[in-house]
């Protein structure tokens, strides 16, 4: 199955991943080597089968918790130090991107 | 002798904590000792982040509750983590650019529990970059290298783990598995390795993949040593959403892997000369299709022979959906990735283009220069696979025929077998850089592992055996049912005290 180049450009956008246009051109034809890989699951006879998105939902009953919703200790100053210094730019205590509304 | 570790000398996890307990040997006289060699294997670009005072600190603290009589399971036992577990002293990069920088505030649990145990941590271990990769060639930091052959990956993506287990680096070391990146890592490198069930080891603080199929596993020498250090790796974390408080009715909890391992081996022992009598091996007849090397095939027939030898019955069994495991797991795992990694937006951490324009140009560029091609490829078939329009086709598709791979592998166990074996590739390592010019031909070689995954079950590589055109380690996959990770090492172990495939380190060959 072939991809196109406008259909390539589309994904990048919306993964946020600047391509270059050799990038563009590189990834249209990988793609479209990807999508003839996962193309042989359309023949595939599925009818009245399930989805399943969580591996051991066949074996038990899954139940995915939610944690109580009750506060909890935050950050010690030392912790919240070392997020912070991960921040590409930071000033008091603050993440620092381009201006985004004028 | 500066390229053998002190640790080198004992011949198991437990003989080592023996002669620790007795006062023979210091922890700190181990890690300077592991430290030391680490230079001298530099080549195998096996570690990526080394710190000997941490490293030193830790043993000093084994030392010290040793000596109060309060050694726990792993006191002074040298290990190291793959880069994808987060650690409060070393570095996390996930072998990446993106995150060539970054420092957790935190400990992964698998981290905190080993630390907990005693071991002693030698630091952080290469790997493919966020664990995408079959051969340790995407790590942003340089391939890893085969301690058997310089010039074959060492596999992926755990193969710093590895590398540095089959090297001698050290006594066993963590690793993730995904698609089979303990399992195919472990074959190539001639060392053991476990992927235990989903959901049995905490997922946090492991740098996210594929969040329905990454596991965290130990890989180690040998099925004892593999036993000793899953054990403190395993157990409910309520951190983790999907960790499982119980298995099967069981507590997650410590003592249950060797509870069931001790039943198994002491039910081997009654047997006598036939430790296995009874055992149903079922052999998929898929795993044997025309893409097997046949020294492969070779090997693998006669670990099979060797079993029957112990008392064990072969039985042919079909898993009919084995190819679809490819287009199901390459689906399923970038559409995942492409969710999990779109937190790397270059505002609270990773990687930051040094030029852009507004907001969303700022991450674009940042993520196009902080992800590798493999995994830039990835995150794009995902974002396209869960795109409006396509998300039934290939999405949920893919989860259909996940369902039915899953319940063919449920089929065989209830009917025919209490184990499945097989290779767990479908040749010896290759070459480094053979693949590169064409990414798929990796994910094809998978196609031994990725059903096992998908399905969440627990399997094993065990050495058996060497290429004969190019004389490097081949791996038996041993798959069990949920939960059998105690039978499945006892199985393991029965196969080790008959064979010595797993004593042989290169360059002793």
């Amino acid at each position: 199955m072939a991809i196109s180049e406008q259909d390539v450009t589309r994904i990048a956008r919306l993964a946020r991943i600047k391509l270059t246009p050799d990038e563009t051109a590189q990834t249209q034809k990988e793609l479209s080597d990807i999508l003839g890989l996962m193309a042989r699951l359309q023949a595939v006879d599925t009818a009245g089968v399930e989805p399943m998105a969580h591996p051991l939902s066949a074996h038990q009953d899954i139940q995915l918790r939610l944690r109580d919703d009750a506060a909890a200790p935050t950050l010690t100053e030392n912790e919240r130090n070392t997020l912070m210094n991960n921040a590409p730019a930071q000033a008091e205590g603050l993440f620092l991107v381009p201006t985004v509304i004028e | 002798m500066a390229n053998f570790p002190l640790h080198t000398q004992f011949p198991s996890i437990h003989a080592l904590r023996t002669a620790l307990q007795s006062g023979s040997l210091s922890a700190a006289e181990l890690a300077q000792s592991a430290l030391d060699t680490l230079d001298s294997h530099a080549g195998l670009n096996a570690f990526l982040h080394v710190d000997p005072e941490l490293t030193l600190a830790q043993a000093r603290r084994a030392d010290a509750a040793i000596k109060a009589g309060k050694g726990g399971s792993l006191a002074g036992v040298p290990i190291a983590h793959k880069d994808v577990f987060v650690t409060q002293g070393w570095r996390t990069t996930a072998a990446s650019r993106m995150l060539e920088n970054y420092t957790s505030p935190f400990d992964a649990t698998v981290v905190s529990r080993l630390a907990d145990a005693g071991a002693v941590s030698l630091g952080k271990l290469n790997c493919d970059e966020f664990a995408m990769g079959s051969g340790n060639e995407t790590s942003y930091f340089d391939p890893v290298r085969n301690p058997w052959d310089p010039s074959a990956v060492p596999g992926g993506s755990s193969g710093g783990s590895a590398a540095a287990v089959a090297a001698g680096l050290l006594m066993a070391a963590t690793g993730t598995d995904t698609g089979g990146s303990i399992r195919q890592p472990a074959a190539f490198c001639g060392v053991s390795g476990i992927k235990p069930t989903y959901g049995t080891v905490s997922r946090l603080g492991i740098v996210a993949y594929a969040s329905s199929l990454d596991q965290a596993g130990p890989i180690a020498r040998h099925a004892r040593d593999l036993l000793d250090m899953l054990e403190p790796m395993a157990g409910f974390d309520p951190l983790d959403s999907t960790s499982l408080e119980y298995c099967d009715g069981q507590a997650n909890t410590a003592g249950r892997i060797r509870t069931r391992f001790d039943a198994a081996v002491a039910g081997q022992q009654q047997k006598g000369s036939r430790p296995l009598e009874g055992l149903r091996i079922g052999v998929p007849r898929e795993f044997f299709g025309p893409g097997l090397a046949a020294d492969v095939a070779q090997a693998i027939e006669q670990a099979l022979k060797t079993f029957e030898s112990l008392g064990a019955v072969r039985v042919d069994i079909s898993l009919p959906r084995t190819e679809l495991s490819i287009p199901s797991y390459y689906v399923i795992a970038p559409a995942e990735a492409s969710t999990n990694l779109s937190r790397y937006d270059a505002v609270r951490f990773g990687h930051r283009a040094d030029s852009y324009g507004d907001l969303e140009d700022m991450s674009s560029r940042s993520r196009f220069e902080g992800f590798g091609p493999e995994v830039r490829r990835r995150i794009l078939a995902g974002t396209y696979v869960l795109c409006h329009g396509y998300y039934d086709a290939y999405y949920l598709q893919a989860q259909r025929v996940r369902r039915m791979i899953t319940n063919d592998f449920q089929q065989a166990f209830a009917q025919h077998c209490d184990v499945i074996m097989g290779p767990v590739t479908p040749s010896v390592a290759w070459p480094i850089g053979d693949n590169r010019e064409d990414p798929i031909a990796d994910w094809l070689s998978d196609i031994y592992t990725l059903g096992v995954s998908l399905a969440g079950l627990p399997a094993m590589s065990v050495p058996c055996g060497f290429g004969t055109e190019r004389p490097l380690p081949i791996g038996l996959q041993i798959i069990g049912n949920y939960f059998a990770e105690g039978e499945l090492l006892a199985v393991a172990d029965c196969y080790q005290q008959a064979t010595d495939w797993h004593q042989r380190t290169p360059g002793q060959q």
